[in-house]
């Protein structure tokens, strides 16, 4: 609750999915006002723009800003002195004008789409998927030992001085740990990794420990949590069926 | 029912996509176009005429069989089919642009819609809706967009003659693109 909402002046992204643009807004407006799109006042809709951008957190989008500017410098246009005999002088509003009408019948259009792609979403057609040229697993290997250590051989002659390596098994003893963990949880309901795993560890002690822990997890006998990553691991006893 | 209303019965059955009337008839070499016509009429009328819960649909350049919609509530209650999601506004408004003006560049969509259309364009392009049609001639050879046969597929249109026309909409079209 503290992480989220905590900024009530930033509605913006759910705001702006009212509109699809600043044209959009800008037609609201017009509409709203009740205003002859051929005569905009031109003052009262930029002042009516800016503060909807305002209060609706809209002036962090490029796109509303450049309609505001557009908006500011029709509205000087406007303001500067002109004669009534001057048969040059051209609207300025003349090109906001064209774009909202051509945008508006664009919205027509996508009327007339949404009807028809409706119509199309309520009728199913057949799903049909054709056979996927994506290669199949191959099956599993079927060969003898012998067989695979004839490829190994053959492998290792055309290989000139191939680096061997003895793979020695070393033998893991995780019903020690796990006779371990179980000793320290007798004793203590809550434990660390360290108190399970002693300074200087081996590397199969480690291991043995960590299966161990994870074994007697899967059992229910303790819990175990890690608050991040790397942080000290938390084990928690619990005994079920006994102390229930 | 005829031998030919039968085969491409069989035939738009087994096909996921809307099938163009020339490909229907490749698959009777004896029958003529004006045959399969007469045979996607049969069929169509043999659906509305004996009750069936499909039909016989002209769409996307070509011929489709579709569920009626009375029926789409329950299939998809069933969970045996689900509606495809509806496109957003901002998506809608770029096809629509595009449907009329193809080949069209992004900077004048960008110039109709008052917006950036980066990202709607590219996830019309992944729907499979719009494609690259050309290069414009300009600076910088800007890519021209069109939409695609699926587009008419999935608003169900035969052709893009049948969006109405400019004159028909309540505000005239500009009618042609600016001099800049």
């Amino acid at each position: 609750m503290t992480l989220l909402g905590s900024e009530p002046e930033t509605p913006f992204v759910v705001e702006l999915g009212q509109f699809s643009g600043p044209l959009d807004l800008l037609l609201s407006l017009i509409r709203d006002e009740r205003v002859d799109i051929y005569d905009i006042p031109i003052a009262r809709i930029a002042d009516q723009f800016l503060a909807r951008i305002r209060t609706m957190g809209l002036d962090q989008a490029a796109d509303y800003l450049e309609m505001a500017a557009r908006l500011l410098r029709i509205k000087a246009q406007m303001l500067l002195p002109r004669h009534d005999t001057d048969d040059a002088w051209e609207d300025p509003r003349a090109e906001l004008v064209r774009r909202l009408l051509e945008y508006q019948q664009m919205r027509e259009v996508v009327d007339v789409l949404e009807r028809y792609a409706e119509d199309r979403r309520s009728r199913f057609a057949r799903q049909y998927f054709p056979p996927s040229n994506v290669e199949t697993p191959p099956a599993p290997l079927a060969l003898s030992l012998a067989e695979l250590l004839s490829a190994v051989d053959r492998v290792l002659r055309v290989v000139r001085d191939p680096a061997m390596h003895d793979v020695i098994p070393r033998a893991l003893d995780v019903d020690g740990a796990i006779a371990t963990i179980r000793g320290v949880l007798e004793l203590r309901e809550r434990a660390r990794w360290r108190d399970v795993v002693r300074q200087g560890a081996e590397r199969w002690e480690i291991l043995s420990s960590l299966l161990a822990l994870l074994e007697l997890a899967r059992r229910g006998e303790l819990k175990l949590a890690q608050p991040s990553p790397f942080a000290n691991v938390w084990i928690r006893r619990e005994s079920p069926g006994q102390a229930a | 029912m005829s031998p030919l209303a039968k085969l491409l019965e069989a035939a738009l059955f087994s096909s996921a996509r809307p099938v163009p009337v020339e490909e229907l008839a490749a698959l009777d070499p004896e029958a003529s176009p004006a045959a399969v016509r007469a045979a996607l009429d049969e069929l169509r009328e043999a659906y509305d005429v004996n009750g069936h819960g499909i039909e016989l649909t002209e769409l996307g350049e070509g011929f489709q069989i579709l569920t009626r919609p009375e029926y789409t509530e329950a299939i998809e209650r069933a969970q045996l089919a689900v509606r495809p999601h509806r496109l957003s506004a901002a998506s809608l408004e770029t096809l629509a642009i595009i449907a009329y003006r193809q080949p069209i560049g992004r900077a004048e969509i960008e110039e109709i819609r008052g917006v950036n259309v980066g990202g709607v364009l590219k996830s019309l392009h992944e729907r499979g809706l719009i494609d690259v049609v050309g290069r414009a001639e300009g600076l910088g050879r800007p890519l021209l967009y069109g939409t695609t046969p699926l587009f008419l597929e999935q608003f169900a249109l035969r052709h893009l003659e049948e969006l109405p026309r400019a004159d028909e909409l309540a505000v005239a079209l500009r009618a042609e693109p600016r001099a800049v």
